[in-house]
């Protein structure tokens, strides 16, 4: 996906005036490569009772290119292990890849700042990575391990971080969820607002039209954000919905619709709607993307929708390969430098497979370890007496 | 305010036990304005508490549990919500996640099955699944169980199937007292509670003490009270039942019977120890609930003491007095026949005692 500068031919002349303007500001450049470019997003944003939307002209630097290019490939990486550990049943249950749509995630976290908060379903892995937990941490939940971050007990879709409220399991729940984390953002005067991200599959929910009216009414400042991959498990959106325009679904609520598979025209969003919620209102941001894997392990993904079709977009709009394209084409990294980045992820993702395949599951007394944060219960009941006495290791966030 | 006459005179049942001039003296204080005055301390005492739900703020609450409140506290701590009772639950529940105290008014239980996947799924496990990460401390109250000519979709008793889950807490207070201090004890708790009121005991009123009406008096959440203590027979029961309890420990009394009668106050945890502790003494047990009796609190109850060496100490089984398992109908006789009454427990009291009961009855005279 070749973007469109001004004109291509700009692109030396654009290079050199921000070389002197580095220069006059006295910034480090190497070689001859920019530190800074300026792009306009690709797809235009599409707008829903707004009158203007978010810019179409971002800035990137190459902190930040070298950044979200790295976030995004530990994310691909990370789900690709944890796809063979799945195949290799050390994962169990549910696994829930977000491979291709790596551009929402990391957009949308590049213009989070700390106060704000994140709450989605079950594709969460990516999530809980940029929120701040280690591959290891990650990995390990997926294999059950102790050294998972939520010590093996919450599994694949129960992660949680900081200012992350999971993973999610019930498909629509953590719409009200965010919306009420919004709510405490605007009670507690913090300045925060919440991203609450649901699926085109979700977004048919009840409980997502109330969450979006209760949202309205007390101007809490949520974005609801709708990662529309086009299908809900095996049903494609137009099975599944009336309406596919998910960015207008909030009716009251303006919306704006993304090109989510590119990971500058997301972030540009995000940032407009971060400043609309906190002045004036909740909104619904519709991210259009794209997943590789199936719904989840035990779906192969090609029963509902042609290999080509997942080919092409693999070929066409991958949002890792496009936004490294891009970057080399602006000169703000070097193709020496993704492969290091290649490299570096490769074996950081590889270790930490490693370690959570090894590394042991809790020991069983964690069974009756922390149900509550204020037992009262004298005994817990086993299964077949009541021989179990409530361990407390920790009392939680919210005291 | 009509009182029935069967609250008057289970007034009259529980003053009659009291033993001291003082208390009959004492100031009076109903459950609704029990419950009103333990939100107002909440809300005063903490910052993070808020109330939402329907008709909590302008309208003064349904059944003017929060009247007051709105002009007190205003917009931001008192929040009317519209009838989505699914969405402003999942609300409430997020909110607490992210640190403040909400209290979640249902206006009755009958409407909380719309939110319960935000009970169970989004309050009661977090904590567990998070391996202690996340606690999450609210509070989901409203009114349980029969009202009176409310049918059937609107009189069911939900007490066990919340108490049948691990991460929530279940309470369900009788008077004022248990109102009182029960519902400030939920509030300060750091986990789920769901907390069962009764719309018909809103309006008793019962003695208060100053003990009662300081700003921190708290009830503490799973330890049942004996109101009435008796050698005879126990029967525990909770919420409203609790005076039809009262009313049959009379009734059984002028037959030489004296009833411990058990005051659960909470069904989850369940205070057994106060059960065993009784049947110990007494050798005989009733439960006693207005709810369904499939898989219901008096159920657990007999589970409880099978399993119990306590069970040694029964001279008879355990016997469960219910509401009938049939939908609540309309009509007033159906209605009334559709609940346990005094007659079915000491009916159900006698049959449990047997030539006891006799013996009982032979020595009054």
């Amino acid at each position: 996906m070749l973007r469109t500068l001004s004109r291509v031919s700009e692109l030396p002349l654009i290079v050199k005036q921000l070389q002197k303007n580095a220069a006059q500001a006295g910034v480090a450049k190497t070689n001859n490569y920019a530190t800074e470019a300026t792009v306009q997003v690709n797809r235009p944003f599409k707008l829903h009772r707004l009158d203007e939307g978010p810019a179409t002209e971002v800035k990137l630097t190459k902190d930040e290119a070298l950044k979200y290019y790295t976030q995004m490939q530990t994310i691909r990486r990370i789900e690709t292990a944890a796809g063979n550990l799945y195949k290799e049943k050390i994962i169990r249950g549910f696994c829930h890849l977000y491979s291709g749509q790596e551009a929402c995630a990391v957009g949308m976290k590049a213009a989070m700042r700390d106060v704000d908060n994140i709450i989605s379903a079950y594709r969460v892995h990516g999530w809980t990575y940029l929120m701040g937990v280690s591959p290891i941490g990650v990995l390990a939940e997926l294999t059950g391990a102790q050294s998972g971050c939520a010590r093996g007990k919450g599994g694949s879709m129960h992660m949680y971080a900081p200012n992350f409220f999971g993973g999610n399991g019930i498909v629509g729940a953590q719409v009200p969820l965010g919306t009420g984390v919004g709510l405490a953002c605007k009670y507690k005067g913090n300045g925060g607002m919440c991203l609450a991200l649901y699926g085109d599959g979700a977004a048919n929910q009840g409980q997502v039209f109330e969450a979006y009216n209760m949202a309205y009414l007390w101007k809490l400042p949520v974005i609801f954000v709708c990662e529309n991959n086009n299908y809900g498990m095996g049903t494609s959106s137009e099975r599944a919905s009336c309406n596919t325009d998910y960015y207008t679904r909030g009716d009251a609520l303006p919306g704006i619709w993304v090109d989510g598979m590119d990971v500058l025209a997301v972030r540009s969003a995000t940032e407009f709607a971060i400043n609309y919620v906190n002045t004036v209102g909740p909104l619904v941001m519709e991210t259009n993307t794209y997943r590789y894997s199936g719904h989840s392990m035990s779906d192969p993904g090609t029963s509902y929708r042609t290999r080509e079709e997942i080919q092409e977009v693999r070929q066409k709009r991958d949002p890792i390969t496009s936004f490294k394209e891009l970057c080399i084409e602006l000169g703000l990294i070097t193709t020496d430098e993704v492969k290091a980045i290649d490299l570096k992820v490769r074996k950081e993702i590889d270790e930490a497979t490693a370690f959570a395949k090894s590394d042991a599951e809790l020991a069983v007394s964690h069974l009756w370890t922390d149900v509550s944060s204020n037992n009262l219960e004298p005994k817990l009941r086993g299964t077949n007496s009541f021989n179990l006495d409530h361990i407390q290791e920790r009392k939680g966030v919210n005291h | 305010m009509l009182r029935s006459r069967l609250t008057q005179a289970a007034c009259a049942a529980q003053r009659a036990f009291s033993t001291t001039p003082k208390v009959l003296a004492a100031k009076q204080m109903t459950v609704r304005d029990a419950l009103n005055s333990a939100l107002d301390e909440e809300l005063s005492r903490d910052d993070r508490v808020f109330l939402l739900g329907e008709e909590v703020a302008q309208y003064d609450g349904a059944y003017k549990v929060s009247r007051g409140l709105w002009k007190k506290y205003g917009d931001k701590r008192i929040i009317d919500t519209p009838i989505t009772e699914m969405g402003f639950a999942g609300i409430a529940v997020g909110a607490a996640m992210a640190g403040l105290r909400p209290v979640c008014e249902f206006m009755t239980f009958n409407f909380a099955m719309q939110a319960i996947d935000h009970i169970i799924n989004s309050a009661a496990k977090t904590f567990y699944m998070s391996a202690g990460a996340v606690n999450v401390p609210i509070v989901f109250r409203g009114p349980n169980g029969a009202a009176s000519g409310v049918a059937a979709q609107h009189s069911q008793c939900f007490a066990a199937w919340y108490a049948h889950c691990p991460g929530l807490k279940v309470i369900s207070p009788y008077d004022t007292e248990d109102a009182r201090g029960l519902l400030k004890a939920a509030i300060r708790d750091p986990d789920p509670v769901v907390f069962l009121e009764n719309e018909l005991m809103y309006g008793t009123a019962f003695p208060v003490d100053d003990k009662i009406l300081d700003k921190d008096f708290l009830v503490p959440i799973g330890k049942a009270k004996i109101m009435r203590p008796g050698k005879d027979i126990t029967i525990v029961a909770h919420s409203k039942a609790v005076e039809t309890a009262l009313l049959a420990a009379a009734d059984l009394a002028k037959k030489g019977i004296e009833a411990e009668i058990i005051n659960l106050r909470s069904i989850r945890p369940l205070d057994t120890a106060t059960i065993f502790a009784s049947v110990r003494k007494t050798h005989h047990l009733i439960t006693l609930e207005n709810g369904w009796p499939q898989h219901g609190v008096g159920a657990e109850i007999c589970a409880r003491i099978m399993e119990d060496q306590t069970f040694f100490e029964l001279d008879a089984p355990v016997w469960r007095c219910c509401g009938v398992d049939v939908p609540m109908p309309y009509a007033k006789t159906l209605e009334a026949n559709a609940l346990p009454r005094v007659a079915d427990v000491t009916e159900a009291a006698l049959k449990v005692l047997g030539g006891k009961a006799g013996k009982a009855t032979a020595a009054l005279k």
